[in-house]
């Protein structure tokens, strides 16, 4: 492409990205600033709890996040011991799917109805629930134990990088093992253990399904805003967006601050440290022991789920386990047109966002990898802020800049219509397909494409022979992060859809609010099904 | 313009201060010519100018009075050979040999070209293999057979054998001079070793700073530099000013005295000096000598022609006489 055509190119992509994923961003601010009740806001000790509770739940997710899952990598990173290699996917399963299915999950294990306190009621003959799963520990519960992976994974991937010929050296110069874990591991580590303390904090920030179900009279920021814009105030719930927003961002600059120097990693392109076999027999056994019950611990809410979908409505009151187990739940799934519509609606949705958000990457990719366009910077900043924000914070910036007709603005009422919640999928979308398909694009060698080139094929032919193959692992990647995201959703489909267009996530609350846990529990099911199914066709070579 | 392969002051401008060319060239039909110089001198962008991967600012390429200077790299059929080889990854090795004969006829005529081209580089029969369980050497030459395959009308070797390690390289560049001469094929390839270019092209272009220094035979860079750049470029050279230049036969002032190793000796007159240091590499001894004014050169000389700190006298067979580089420019 002549350069002049790329520049337009580059132009267009530019606004287009900026008028998805920025422009609400600065509706939502202005209208805040223009409104009055900032007042409100600031005098009112429901909004400042909310906003601590956000920050400290967040901060307190990390550290649980961390203790967990720091020690977790080490061990699997490190040492030997049977089933190892299994058990260190095992336990990276949360990771991949939907908050919501983990949340609800863990309510018909854990909650006051669920599967432990009914055994427990039953074996001591207690009148009634040992405990009530409910306010900020049952959140916090559910974040250790949905975002450890992230520490787990960021930690694993770091000690995997690190060059054995660092530590023997620091061995060589006389470092014992806990001066080299000090001075030559933990800082090599370090910029992976800010990583996921930034993705932990991020997430736990952004999280909405864990506070909406265990919240209970507990608010954090993302369940305020929703509430607030339920009872109709508007313009308060724009002024929390805003706050939330800069939660957000001032929390992002700080991490970044300490994230340390990447060239320390880059340095060594050694080999890892082999695992060390456990010698002793009996930590051996015990460590052997423990990893497999803390799997079995980890996949029992999916467990539970799996139970819960397979016993009808109504049957399953004081017993222990459920007297009756069937396909019901499923049948009616799929043969009631009113249950298979959020079904649907949920899958054309997802895949339509997935697709555009792997265009606009792949255009993106090329102008910003390949033609260093003047405006990378943009275009890459583009992409992935909506990873920076929480999606309430895009949620309520698209509904409130898709809510008014002003075509000179720039914007359209398309709240109410079926395309909101995909472009709302899509804005979240963007920064996983933008950062498999930038990395995948910087690591693909260009003088393939200039073999091509100079062996006489067109620029089509290069993109589909060579090109698009060698994307294709990352574009898989990105692709089917992006499609599961949009497939279980909750957290922009609360304040965006309409009966019509009801996704499985509100289908499920709906569910549940009906008291139809098969029903609720079989969703789930299927949600885990298709996204770990994605996931596996995205993750294979 | 009279060669096949005719580049006439062709300039690529990087930055106000970086720029390759004005450079000329004649490449005679089946010529080998040898692109030499150190790393930045621009002989990866004349190449990639001749490719068509870069746009050349002035200047014009042109094959047979043909001008391609504005032709897509698709367009251009030029064979290209990549440093690292650049071969598809996702594909096997017919494929990628195949790559370039699209709309070449039927399959089976396609499938009979992919199987000559690998017969051409010893590779009969490696059609399924994958390209990751071949080695090193192998790639190379799957990589030499794709760019043939589609009978370009000149080859381009970017550094073609730094990827391989020195016993396989030596060999491997007598086997591609073989090939390419069977062919007959204009060549152009880069590289910074100078026996690498001496030994693969049939004429030599030395390239520094972007510019074109001396085009020749490897005998006459060798032999009669123009200049004290090429001079101490290609091949060792010890360079000698004033009363030493004198001492070795030196006529003119204002001008820098070359000397290679091995037209010098030591003997009973000349240029005194003191041993200081012995080089065995096993065919050739080096002798670095300091000289009276701190001057320090090499001689090359039979193992035992003298000892570490023993007073010599130097002498030259023969010596190249230069302008001071200054003075040049």
């Amino acid at each position: 492409m002549s350069r002049r055509g790329t520049s337009v190119a580059a132009v267009v992509v530019t606004l287009l990205l900026a008028w998805l994923v920025l422009y609400p961003i600065i509706v939502v601010s202005a209208e805040a600033a223009n409104g009055p009740p900032w007042g409100d806001f600031l005098t009112r000790r429901g909004e400042w709890a909310a906003l601590w509770a956000s920050i400290w739940i967040s901060l307190a997710s990390v550290v649980l996040a961390a203790g967990i899952g720091i020690p977790l990598a080490f061990l699997f990173e490190w040492f030997d011991f049977p089933g190892r290699k299994t058990l260190g996917a095992l336990i990276a399963l949360p990771v991949v799917l939907p908050p919501l299915v983990g949340v609800i999950a863990f309510l018909f294990l854990y909650g006051e109805s669920g599967f432990v306190a009914r055994t427990i009621q039953a074996l001591f003959r207690l009148e009634q629930a040992p405990w009530r799963l409910q306010g900020p520990l049952a959140i916090l519960l559910v974040h250790a134990y949905s975002m450890y992976v992230y520490f787990y994974l960021f930690t694993r991937a770091g000690l995997a990088r690190l060059d054995v010929s660092m530590l023997e050296a620091a061995q060589a110069l006389g470092a014992d093992r806990r001066r080299t874990l000090w001075r030559v591991v933990v800082p090599l580590v370090r910029p992976s253990l800010v990583g996921a303390a930034m993705l932990t904090f991020m997430t736990a920030l952004g999280s909405f399904s864990a506070p909406y179900i265990f919240g209970g009279g507990f608010r954090v920021m993302t369940t305020q805003i929703v509430a607030t814009k339920l009872n109709g105030d508007l313009p308060l719930a724009m002024v929390e967006t805003v706050v939330l927003a800069l939660v957000a961002v001032i929390a992002l600059v700080i991490l970044r601050r300490t994230e340390g120097d990447d060239i320390l990693v880059a340095l060594g392109k050694g080999i890892a440290p082999r695992p060390r076999p456990i010698r002793s027999v009996g930590i051996r056994r015990l460590t052997t022991v423990a990893g497999w019950g803390l799997a079995v611990l980890l996949l029992l809410p999916h467990l539970t789920l799996g139970l819960v979908s397979l016993v009808p409505y109504g049957v399953w009151t004081t017993e222990i386990l459920p007297p009756v187990i069937n396909l019901d739940n499923y049948r009616r799934l799929f043969s009631e047109p009113e249950r298979l519509r959020p079904l649907l609606n949920s899958l054309w949705m997802a895949t339509a966002s997935t697709g555009a958000a792997v265009v606009l990457a792949l255009v993106a990719g090329w102008l910003v990898v390949r033609r260093r366009v003047v405006l990378r910077r943009v275009i890459e900043g583009l992409l992935v802020l909506p990873w920076a924000l929480p999606g309430t914070v895009f949620a309520i910036a698209l509904a409130i800049a898709f809510s008014t007709h002003a075509p000179l603005q720039l914007r359209f009422v398309l709240v109410g219509t079926a395309v909101i919640l995909p472009l709302a999928y899509l804005v979240r979308g963007l920064p996983l397909t933008g950062r498999g398909l930038l990395a995948a694009y910087r690591q693909l060698d260009p003088s393939l494409e200039e073999a091509a080139a100079s062996l006489g094929a067109g620029r089509w032919r290069t993109l589909a022979r060579v090109t698009l193959p060698q994307l294709r692992p990352g574009l898989a990647a990105g692709a089917s992060l992006a499609f599961v995201a949009g497939l279980g959703d909750i957290v922009a489909s609360i304040v965006l859809y309409t009966y019509e267009t009801r996704p499985i996530s509100i289908e499920i609350l709906s569910s549940l609010r009906l008291a139809e846990t098969g029903v609720a529990a079989a969703f789930g099911v299927v949600l885990m099904i298709v996204s770990a199914l994605v996931l596996g066709v995205g993750a294979r070579r | 313009m009279s060669g096949f392969l005719g580049i006439q002051a062709i300039v690529k401008r990087w930055s106000t201060d970086v720029t390759v060319g004005p450079i000329t060239l004649d490449i005679a039909r089946g010529e080998i010519l040898s692109l030499l110089g150190p790393s930045g001198s621009g002989k990866t962008t004349m190449l990639r100018l001749l490719a068509g991967f870069e746009t050349a600012d002035a200047g014009q390429i042109a094959v047979l009075n043909e001008d391609v200077t504005a032709a897509t790299p698709a367009r251009r059929r030029f064979g290209m050979v990549f440093q690292h080889y650049a071969l598809f990854p996702h594909l096997d090795v017919g494929e990628n040999v195949g790559f370039g004969l699209q709309g070449a006829g039927t399959r089976e005529q396609k499938a009979a070209r992919v199987s000559g081209a690998l017969a051409l580089v010893d590779l009969a029969g490696f059609e399924r293999r994958k390209v990751h369980e071949l080695s090193g050497g192998q790639q190379q030459r799957v990589a030499l057979a794709r760019a043939l395959a589609p009978e370009p009308r000149v080859l381009l070797l970017d550094e073609p054998l730094s990827n391989l390690d020195p016993a396989l390289r030596e060999r491997t560049r007598r086997e591609l001079r073989h090939v390419i001469k069977r062919i007959g094929i204009t060549t152009v390839f880069v590289t910074h070793e100078q026996e690498e270019a001496f030994d693969l092209g049939d004429r030599i272009a030395v390239l520094n700073g972007g510019r074109l220094e001396q085009v020749g035979l490897p005998l006459e860079l060798y032999e009669h530099p123009v200049n004290l750049f090429v001079a101490t470029f290609v091949g060792r050279a010890n360079v000698f000013r004033g009363p030493a230049a004198r001492a070795l036969g030196g006529k003119a002032d204002g001008k820098v005295l070359v000397v290679r190793p091995e037209r010098l000796q030591f003997g009973t007159a000349g240029l005194p000096g003191v041993v200081r240091e012995l080089r065995y590499t096993g065919p050739v001894t080096f002798f670095l000598v300091e000289g009276e004014n701190g001057e320090r050169f090499e001689v090359l000389a039979e193992p035992d022609a003298a000892r570490v700190d023993e007073r010599v006298h130097v002498s030259a067979t023969r010596v190249i006489e230069l302008p001071e580089p200054g003075a040049t420019r």
